[in-house]
């Protein structure tokens, strides 16, 4: 579904993608894991079109992608959970929902999705006519992945959704992100918490200041002692 | 005569038309944290746009209201057309650019409109047609004419009709994400760049009515009546808090009654010694109590969400 070949992606003279080879298969459920400044969040930028490569190809279902600009990107198919969150602050929950649904016109499945969305996160529910700014941490991750999810992605792209929260949060956003997959969408997560990630995901690629040093699937990297040393703090 | 009544009236008027160019200034700041120096003169081109199609159709025979209609459309199509290919030609390329950049462009352009307009219309005043007699009405010891309350109504109406657009509308609400922040929009599946060309639009419109409104008042046009105006216009955004819509409403009408009432009484007050012919200070002096008291204005954001 997604194919990345030599990507290198540049922030004036530093080099942040140093010419990375990525696959995802549609279905799959695919991490990258690395230490922070690896060039995980550079390479989301890239996939999603925020932030054009220097060189390399992307290609989603076998159509060259590369370099084209989101909004396009979110019409075939491909969402992104920002580092951070990126709920816009000043709209209510409500709006920020209703903003992930800007590319669709089917206003009935539009509603359904909606409820989906609720019923997922109950909380958001609750406050749907708050500023989306007064919202915990928490709630604004539930609120960026919902909203995400409203563009009906075939692709969603997580960037470090468990950052900054309380284990039982990151529990809860881990079962949701297990149930979205159930639902059918293949997903590309990045995360620091490597150990959870891969135990939730088919398989996972290691990144290091730019470079993809291993490639496997989720079970060898686990048992793997180089990354045991590095990512799961033993 | 009811001197404060008066100049009351008076300053909503003005006012109004500080509002609507100010707004042109504040939704250009909000979405792209770019001061436009050239709004100013956009609207010179409006006032000098409808005062040569109201020449030229003053002796045509058509009715009043059709002349100033065509003139006001006129002008407005001349302005937005202005103002879309100036974010284009000259702020667009310089988006990631340090921000030093598109301000001094900025004030490039209001100089190249300056001196386009002084070789296209001279530098000489331009007089307005006089199409309409002005009809007086007394309230209280005060009175206005029927262009007053025209200009007033007109501008609280195209008001309201902005603030119910971009709370409602599907671009409104794409200009309000594109505004909080342009990536995560673009992931959102809007084309922000779309959305910018839309809020100069948007403004560029405002200003050209504003212009309209300006000579239809003033009876005069002059290559150089965008720069006070603009600066006045713009002292209007910060009083309201720069970037912020309403803001730009309250502050316009605000800029527009202290600089009325202060010049009612300026002679009064300093015994004589300076006339209403120096009611610009009042503007100036506004803006600078604003950044010392309250840089963000009055209904600013607070700094901590726009990070
Ligand atoms: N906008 C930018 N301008 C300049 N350098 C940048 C920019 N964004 C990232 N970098 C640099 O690129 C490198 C990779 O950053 P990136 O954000 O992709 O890392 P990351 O793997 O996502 O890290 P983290 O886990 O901390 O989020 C870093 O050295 C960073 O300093
Ligand atoms: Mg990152």
């Amino acid at each position: 579904m997604l194919e990345v070949r030599g990507l290198k992606v540049a922030y004036g003279g530093i080099n942040a993608v140093k010419g990375i080879d990525l696959d995802v298969k549609r279905g799959e459920l695919v991490t990258l894991i690395g230490a922070n400044g690896a060039g995980k969040t550079s390479t989301l930028k890239a996939l999603t079109g925020l932030h054009k490569p220097i060189s390399g190809h992307i290609y989603y279902n076998n159509n060259e992608i590369t370099a084209q600009p989101p909004f396009r990107l979110v019409r075939q198919g491909i969402a992104l959970v920002p580092e951070g969150r990126g709920v816009f602050a000043r709209l209510t929950v409500e709006e920020n929902i209703a903003m992930g649904a800007y590319s669709r016109v089917d206003r009935e499945q539009i509603a359904a999705d909606q409820d989906r969305v609720y019923a997922l996160f109950p909380r958001l529910a609750e406050r749907r006519r708050q500023l989306a700014g007064t919202l915990s941490g928490g709630e604004q991750q539930m609120l960026a992945i919902g909203r995400a999810l409203m563009s009906r992605p075939q692709l969603l792209l997580l960037d470090e959704p468990s950052m900054g929260l309380a284990p039982l949060m990151v529990h809860k956003i881990f079962e949701t992100i297990r149930a979205i997959a159930a639902e059918g969408v293949t997903l590309l997560l990045v995360e620091q918490n490597a150990r959870l990630a891969l135990e939730v995901c088919h398989r996972g690629y290691v990144m290091e200041s730019g470079t993809i040093t291993l490639a496997d699937s989720a079970t060898a990297l686990l048992s793997n002692p180089q990354v045991r040393q590095a990512y799961l703090g033993e | 005569m009811d001197i404060f009544l008066q100049q009351l009236i008076n300053g909503l008027v003005l006012g109004s038309i500080y509002a609507l160019v100010a707004l042109g200034y504040t939704m250009v700041y909000g979405i792209l944290g770019l001061i436009n120096f050239a709004h100013g003169d956009i609207v010179m081109v409006g006032a000098l746009v409808t005062l040569t199609v109201t020449q030229a159709l003053a002796g045509s025979g058509l009715p009043a209201p059709v002349i100033l209609l065509i003139a006001a459309c006129a002008a407005i199509a001349v302005c937005i057309l202005l103002g879309i290919s100036m974010e284009r030609v000259a702020y667009r390329p310089l988006r990631r650019a340090p921000r030093l950049a598109p301000l001094i462009t900025a004030i490039g352009i209001s100089m190249l409109l300056q001196y386009s307009a002084a070789l296209i219309w001279g530098k000489q005043y331009m007089p307005m047609p006089e199409l309409i007699k002005t009809d007086h009405y007394a309230v209280a010891g005060a009175q206005f004419t029927g262009l007053q309350a025209f200009i007033f109504l007109l501008a609280c109406a195209v008001m309201a009709g902005l603030l119910w657009f971009i709370k409602t509308s599907r671009i409104g609400q794409a200009m309000r994400a594109t505004e909080q922040n342009p990536d995560v929009a673009g992931l959102m599946g809007i084309d922000t760049n779309r959305i910018i060309s839309f809020t100069f639009l948007l403004g560029s419109a405002l200003g050209a009515l504003a212009g309209v409104m300006v000579v239809l008042y003033y009876g005069l046009g002059h290559y150089f009546m965008g720069f006070m105006l603009g600066m006045k216009a713009f002292t209007a955004a910060v009083l309201g808090g720069i970037g912020n819509v309403p803001g730009a409403m309250l502050g316009g009408m605000l800029l527009g009654l202290i600089e009325s009432l202060a010049s009612g009484y300026i002679g009064d007050l300093t015994g004589g010694v300076l006339g209403s012919n120096y009611r610009d200070i009042f503007a100036f002096l506004v803006l600078i109590l604003v950044l010392v008291l309250r840089p963000s204005g009055l209904m600013g954001q607070r700094v901590s969400d726009r990070a």
